[in-house]
């Protein structure tokens, strides 16, 4: 029973957190939006009180369920590991936790939370870990999908559909993801909850707090024949049935050893207070035993430490590979007929890094984002990329190459799960200053380009298209009616939104681009 | 015969012009998406072989056939997702050119500048197969370029049409598209008159090189005016004139773009004088084969075995004056299809002409952009696919999909449907929003739209779109 109701919640909550991520429609995120928000660290990090408090206090209560239950990167492993499971039955076993590793790793993760540097940190996190695998793995093949359905759709002039661009946002992130993927994966394909219980830092904090819970794992003593089966099918590693003794700081409540018991010596409760009161062990327990449907028999050929299975390895790598390929192959640009080819723009060397409005200032952004890239998901306007600095490694800057901040959207803001972007209203977003755009002189068209005629070509596209209307176009020379228009920014007034880097005619590099403000402003 | 066959007050239009696909410069012709007609399942033995309608050449006597087969869009190998640079499918073309003349039409209509300047040759080919008195061979001295100006250069394009047409004679020869550029009387002098062209092409008549002269007409018309008093004064005689008729057209070319001149104005300048009209357009560029809901519906219940495009075709083929009327068939179905509307041709009542001049009217009344996809602004320097931004706009007109006001009932319907197909029919950095207005394309269309202000209207109403879709 604890083991159908927990996997029952565990699916609901995987595959909310992951259509979240998966939605570039911005639809979604209004249902599913606190699936971000209950998530551990994105909590600390939003010091958001009540939810920490009531994870806390479900801990305290049930043990770590909240592994099991609520964390995407958990079930993402359960499932993995839960496939292996499908060729190989009981095939862990019993051992030791390992402090000199779990301690340390949680140790350097909140000095680094402290000194504020986020880069490494995000790589440890494993909401944000799960994030970036959603993002840059998971949401490809889900807009391919949607771009089979819209096709689809346009051929039967439909349009419950639209396509949507898939393009590789960062090649670092895109690598990274698929490393710790194969990394994460390769460790819960052969030991389960490894990561949970030796790297993750959020496991070994909450380790803390279920080593005191309420409700437990316990073994009856009187009724343990040590068989070993629960051991075996310990996902966490963390029951010792020679001792009779289950490792509560590792364990995860999933409930699968006390299914797989066929004496019904492993239950989910208080403790029994001895051997005769069987009869009022607590009902969770004795659901279990009524429902105990996956029971099997041992298998005698289990060798603990069998050589992991190559060809399933080979198989997951090749899947990795595969999706790697296929995210390049379609960042390509196909080329039209009988039209002028339009390079790529490239992206232009920004002194300082824009971050989206709300998020107030470079610093608060390092220090809260958790480069789950939700927002980097989210983004409509394919202007949130994962950065690549090396303190802000997977958070989110701004570029402008393929879209501006366009008006309308205040998605990223909405989705922040961390508070590293504060809501912002529509208002607000007309009015934060997140940069300046700056001219380069040699490369605006009007000045480079020529007519037939050999006359400057008029241009004034960043003009038009300003939002505030910061830009004017002027002549060049003051007294030359001749001299091309070119334009003029006034700084107090732009906001950085990109809109004039966009539209730039000027390729590969615009002549006009962004800088970003360190402190953001309101105008 | 109908009213408007009758001569109307003459008016002073400065410039002309309507549709240029028939009569095109270069471009994109060979292999245009939207091409016209296209129509259900017909098969060829639908194809009724000796009932085409024929009309008489009052100069020479040639019995011309009422469909005529413009050679500017030739299919290429790879169909319709072909790189603008494919070779033309030739088999496809010999196939088609058989077809035609084993079902009656006989005038074939082609341009040293068709199809990238391949047109010639692939006609030549598919019709050296055939003996030279079963067809009538017409082609254009196409010298739009300045270095094309001088006499050697035009007496070099005519005799290299001869060699690639493999004949001896042209039946139909055409000054291409007067009134053209951005001066036309000042262009013409250039390219016909200062060089003495034009007497040469009258000397070639005479040798029997040339059977008929005549000259395709887009753009100013002072200069359709002044060749016309040419012939009035007995100083050159035109044996024919190629104009832009269709329904739309015949009264509301000046109202669509003022500086158009009604093909009424034309075609009855030319009656008056007894001279054979030949005739490009009939389908506008295809708009008129692609209409709204209710006009079709309207033509379907009039006439349900009929096409769109066929309303057109016999639009343009019953005023008595027309010798053939033009249509570049990419494909079998196409030809199948017109051979079908003029085999024979079922002239326009008077019924159907009031309710004919209904939809011109109606269509008329849609604000849409008066572009035919003539490709001729192409390609922008800048990547925008100027004709395709403006069919899918004027398809959201005629879908009844450009909804302003927010609290129309389907405005959100509307919009999703503007804004997903907009993404749909042109990539983004090729949209209305990437026109920096350098107003290159300007001078190059016959229609004379003012390309960046219409792309700023349509970007615009795209951008005031998207930002209605504000969600807190």
């Amino acid at each position: 029973m604890l083991k159908t109701i927990r996997r029952i919640l565990a699916v609901l909550c995987f595959v909310a957190v992951t259509l979240l991520f998966l939605d570039f429609t911005g639809t979604l995120h209004h249902w599913l939006g606190w699936t971000a928000k209950v998530q551990f660290f994105p909590a600390v990090l939003a010091l958001n009180v009540a939810v920490i408090a009531v994870l806390v206090l479900i801990t305290l209560v049930f043990g770590r369920i909240y592994c099991s239950v609520i964390c995407p990167l958990g079930v993402m492993q359960d499932l993995i590991s839960w496939l292996h499971g499908k060729f190989k039955k009981n095939r862990f076993s019993y051992s030791k936790e390992m402090k000199w590793l779990r301690y340390p790793v949680l140790v350097v993760f909140i000095a680094l939370l402290v000194v504020g540097v986020g880069s490494i940190l995000t790589l440890l996190e494993p909401y944000g870990t799960y994030g970036m695998i959603a993002t840059n793995l998971f949401q490809p093949i889900y807009q391919w999908c949607n771009n089979g359905l819209a096709a689809i759709a346009e051929h039967y002039e439909s349009y419950a559909f639209y396509s949507t661009d898939v393009w590789v946002k960062s090649g670092i992130a895109l690598a990274l993801s698929a490393g710790l993927f194969l990394i994460i994966g390769f460790l819960a394909w052969r030991g389960g909850r490894t990561y949970c219980n030796t790297i993750c830092p959020v496991g070994t904090l909450l380790s803390f707090v279920s080593r005191f819970s309420l409700l437990k794992v316990r073994i009856d003593d009187d009724k343990c024949i040590k068989c070993g089966l629960c051991t075996r099918n310990c996902k966490a590693s963390c029951i010792n049935h020679e001792d009779g003794t289950v490792d509560h700081s590792r364990c995860v409540t999933c409930g699968n050893c006390i299914s797989k018991c066929k004496k019904d010596a492993i239950y989910y409760g208080r403790p029994r207070k001895n051997s005769e009161n069987v009869g009022t062990k607590p009902a969770s327990s004795a659901e279990t035993e009524g429902n105990n449907v996956g029971t099997r028999p041992v298998s005698s050929d289990e060798n603990q430490k069998e050589p992991i299975d190559n060809g399933k390895r080979a198989f997951l790598i090749g899947a990795g590979t595969a999706v790697a390929v296929a995210a390049f192959a379609q960042a390509k640009k196909k080329v039209d007929g009988g039209l002028a080819a339009i390079e790529d723009k490239e992206m232009p060397k920004r002194k300082n890094p824009i971050t989206p409005p709300g998020s107030w200032n470079a610093r608060h952004m390092q220090q809260h984002c958790t480069a789950c890239q939700l927002c980097v998901a989210e983004c409509p306007n394919q202007v949130l990329v994962p950065s690549h600095g090396l303190l802000t490694l997977m958070q989110p800057m701004m570029t402008y190459e393929r879209g501006y901040c366009r008006p309308e959207c205040i998605r990223c803001s909405q989705v922040c799960p961390t508070g590293a972007i504060k809501p912002i209203t529509f208002e607000d977003k007309s009015s934060i200053k997140i940069g300046t755009a700056v001219w380069s002189h040699f490369l605006c068209i009007p000045i480079r380009d020529k007519d037939k005629d050999g006359n400057p070509i008029s241009c004034g596209s960043c003009a038009n298209h300003c939002p505030t209307g910061a830009i004017t176009m002027i002549q060049l020379e003051e007294n030359n009616e001749n001299s091309p228009m070119v334009p003029s920014i006034n700084a107090a007034k732009c906001i950085g939104c990109g809109a004039c880097e966009y539209v730039c005619p000027s390729r590969p590099v615009s002549a006009i681009h962004v800088e970003g403000l360190e402190d953001h402003r309101t105008i | 015969m109908n009213s408007k066959h009758n001569m109307s007050r003459r008016h002073f239009f400065k410039v002309a012009g309507g549709a240029a696909v028939a009569s095109g410069v270069v471009l994109a012709a060979c292999n245009n998406k939207d091409e016209a007609n296209t129509s259900g399942a017909i098969s060829e033995a639908d194809v009724p072989k000796d009932r085409m309608t024929y009309r008489i050449n009052p100069n020479t006597g040639d019995r011309v056939s009422l469909l005529g087969y413009g050679m500017m869009r030739l299919p290429v190998v790879g169909g319709k997702t072909a790189p603008p640079d494919a070779p033309i499918d030739q088999e496809l073309v010999n196939k088609e050119i058989d077809f035609a003349l084993e079902h009656g039409v006989n005038y074939i209509d082609t341009s040293p500048a068709y199809c990238q300047g391949r047109s010639e040759k692939a006609t030549g080919i598919a019709l050296s197969r055939h003996p030279r008195d079963k067809y009538f061979i017409a082609t254009k001295l196409s010298n739009f370029s300045p270095d094309t100006w001088p006499l050697e250069e035009g007496q070099k394009m005519f005799y290299n049409s001869l060699k690639e047409l493999q004949v001896d004679y042209v039946d139909y020869m055409l000054l291409h598209a007067v009134g053209m550029g951005e001066n036309g009387p000042e262009e013409f002098d250039h390219r016909y008159a200062e060089n003495g062209l034009l007497d040469w092409l009258v000397e070639q008549k005479e040798a029997g090189k040339i059977r008929n002269l005549g000259f395709s007409y887009h753009g100013d018309i002072s200069v359709f005016d002044t060749l016309l008093q040419w012939h009035d004064e007995g100083d050159y005689h035109w044996d024919f004139v190629q104009i832009e008729l269709n329904y739309l057209d015949w009264k509301h070319a000046n109202e669509i773009n003022k500086d158009n001149t009604n093909a009424e104005y034309l075609y009855n300048e030319l009656k008056k004088r007894g001279i054979p009209a030949i005739i490009m357009e009939p389908l506008l560029g295809g708009r008129l084969a692609n209409l709204p809901d209710a006009i079709v519906t309207d033509m379907k219940r009039r006439d349900p075995n009929s096409s769109v495009a066929s309303w057109a075709f016999r639009y343009a083929g019953t005023p008595d004056g027309v010798l053939t009327v033009l249509s570049g068939m990419t494909y079998m179905d196409h030809l199948m299809e017109n051979i079908i509307t003029y085999a024979p041709l079922k002239p326009i009542s008077e019924e159907e002409d009031k309710f004919l001049e209904q939809v011109a009217n109606t269509l008329a009344a849609l604000p849409l952009v008066p572009c035919n996809s003539c490709q001729y602004c192409m390609p922008c320097p800048y990547g925008i696919d100027i004709p395709a931004i403006f069919t899918h706009y004027n398809k959201c007109i005629k879908e009844g999909n450009l909804i302003e006001s927010e609290s129309d009932d389907s405005y959100k319907r509307a919009r999703k449907i503007f804004l997903v197909g907009y993404d749909r029919s042109v990539p983004k950095l090729r949209q209305a929003n990437h026109c920096i207005a350098c107003r290159q394309c300007v001078s190059h269309c016959p229609q004379e739209i003012d390309i960046p202000k219409e792309l700023k209207h349509i970007d615009d109403f795209a951008e005031q779109l998207k930002q209605s879709d504000r969600k807190d």
